[in-house]
């Protein structure tokens, strides 16, 4: 029964990394109807980039922690406003490539700074079982509450703040959001920026777990894909509860089901299952609109 | 009287083919002005034309600024609100999302929260729909809202795309009974582009007459309403 509920918590703190990684997803699909392939090797860039800060430079892990998400936030602005807004009004294959060529270069780059082999990537939690609970530990708590915190936060912003408003409504509706004086293109930008913040945010805690290299998103972009789309694409609150949901599904059927070599085509099952059944996904908005 | 709006030879278009081919034509400081026009005559585009959101030619000069060329954001900073065709609902965002993004680019929150009142004062339905989802209200109920988000900007200029497309001939007369209130309590000038020319002409001191991107007439509301061609052709009797 412990081992069971281990599972069920492992699950819950995989979910949290897959909920912030389809919300950085999801952030960028309701604002431009693309899905940003690249999310995940920005996010492992920034994660190398925390590495250095804590093994080269000599930082604390928080503080590293808190520059890295700042770091990301400007490298995400500035992407979209050197990469993607260039190429704003060009055909959706040029947008693709572009997003394949970050892929690589943030994926090569990585190698060539950082080096290939693999690197542990500390932990800022203690190492002693939880309250004296072997199948548990600190590192998995403190993943679920940062990521809990930093999810919080997020909807907190886009609910009640003038410029969350601002960016949902220039997501929305850029033409009225430019009647209303919004600068929709600086709104993109700013939610490029936000998308990458959280994505560093799950890299480094992932990085823990799934040691750090070049090629550590690949497949947690893939179950980030899986939970966005069986939360419903452009639904940030359904991609957050699917992370949760593909965390946990993950982590039981791997234990008792399919076994961990599996694990991964549970990812590419739900996708291809959800596009075929149900392609607005569980909570996929249907938008009534009168006319 | 002095003018607001000041346009000299405007052309505008999309793509290669022009649609607009020199229009010249003002409007007064407190004033309304009609621009009557069948469908496809010119009439959407020459709003979208003075705020920026096509291409231009020509001049456009607003409370004494050239603003031919400027961006929509900038031009609406300037004081210029959009109502524009097909209402610009915000569909996934509430009523009262929609109306507070009006007053985005205003800095004055005391201000802002009486004009809220203000507004809600003129349409009571919509504050009573305040945090209904707003793409779920009726077509009368978010042409009433695009005008409310308009008014939060406190703006100098309203243009007005075709306010009574598609509505009921009763609330078309709430709405335009509202807007002549708002004109002269508030002093807001109006550009109203309509193909209803009777109740354009109502509401209007000065009327222009587009026909496939060309104005061919051009008068006091008074007069216009009294020319025979334009009896026969756009009044209908
Ligand atoms: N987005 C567009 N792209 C190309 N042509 C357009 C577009 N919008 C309008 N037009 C054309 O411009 C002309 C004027 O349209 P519009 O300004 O919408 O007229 P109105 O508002 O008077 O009905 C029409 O011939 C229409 O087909
Ligand atoms: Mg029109």
């Amino acid at each position: 029964m412990e081992a069971f509920l281990h599972q069920i918590f492992s699950g819950l703190a995989a979910g949290g990394i897959y909920a912030s990684v389809a919300l950085a997803l999801v952030m960028i699909y309701t604002a431009t109807h693309h899905i940003n392939f690249a999310q995940g090797e920005m996010a492992m860039f920034a994660t190398f980039i925390g590495w250095a800060l804590i093994e080269w430079g000599g930082l604390n892990f928080w503080v590293a922690f808190l520059l890295t998400i700042v770091i990301a936030f400007c490298g995400g602005f500035a992407i979209e406003r050197i990469v993607l807004r260039p190429l704003h009004d060009k055909p959706v294959l040029s947008i693709i490539i572009a997003f394949i060529g970050l892929l690589v270069i943030f994926n090569a780059l990585a190698g060539w700074i950082f080096g290939f082999t693999i690197k542990a990537f500390p932990s800022p939690f203690p190492t002693s079982p939880p309250f004296g609970n072997r199948f548990l530990n600190w590192h998995e708590i403190g993943t679920v509450g940062i990521t809990v915190v930093v999810l919080l936060l997020l909807f907190a912003f886009f609910r009640l703040t003038p410029l969350g408003l601002a960016m949902r409504a220039a997501a929305f509706n850029p033409e009225s959001a430019r009647l209303v004086g919004i600068r929709v293109g600086l709104m993109l930008a700013l939610g490029w920026g936000l998308a990458a913040a959280i994505g560093s945010v799950a890299g480094m805690l992932v990085a823990h777990v799934v040691y750090l290299d070049p090629n550590m998103m690949a497949g947690i972009l893939l179950y980030g894909f899986a939970s966005a789309l069986l939360g419903g694409i452009d639904n940030p609150g359904g991609a957050v509860v699917g992370g949760f949901i593909v965390g946990v599904a993950e982590n039981v059927l791997g234990a008792y089901v399919i076994g961990t070599e599996l694990k991964l085509s549970v990812a590419l099952v739900l996708i291809i299952g959800v596009l075929l059944v149900k392609p607005a996904g569980l909570f996929g908005r249907r938008i009534v609109t009168r006319v | 009287m002095a003018k607001l709006l000041d346009v000299k030879g405007l052309r505008a278009g999309y793509g290669q083919t022009e649609v607009l081919h020199g229009l010249t034509f003002e409007l007064e400081q407190g004033g309304i002005t009609t621009i009557l026009g069948a469908n496809g005559a010119g009439k959407t585009t020459t709003l979208r034309a003075i705020c920026g959101m096509v291409r231009v030619a020509g001049d456009i000069v607003f409370a004494g600024q050239a603003i031919a060329g400027k961006a929509t954001e900038d031009i609406v900073r300037l004081g210029v609100a959009h109502v524009p065709d097909g209402r610009g609902t915000f569909v996934q965002l509430t009523t009262e999302e929609n109306v507070r993004l009006g007053a985005y680019v205003r800095s004055d929150k005391g201000q802002v929260a009486a004009d809220l009142d203000r507004v809600y004062h003129y349409f009571p339905r919509l504050k009573e729909r305040r945090m209904q989802q707003a793409g779920t209200l009726s077509g009368g109920e978010q042409q009433m809202l695009a005008i409310s988000r308009a008014l939060m900007l406190s703006p100098k200029l309203l243009l007005l795309d075709e306010p009574s497309f598609g509505l009921a001939p009763l609330i078309v007369q709430e709405i335009y009974r509202i807007l002549r209130d708002i004109n002269t309590k508030e002093k807001v000038s109006m550009l109203l582009v309509e193909q209803n020319a009777n109740i354009a002409l109502g509401i209007a001191d000065h009327a222009y007459l587009l026909e496939t991107g060309n104005i061919v007439m051009s008068g006091t509301s008074d007069v216009i309403k009294n020319d025979e061609t334009i009896r026969k052709s756009y009044l209908g009797y």
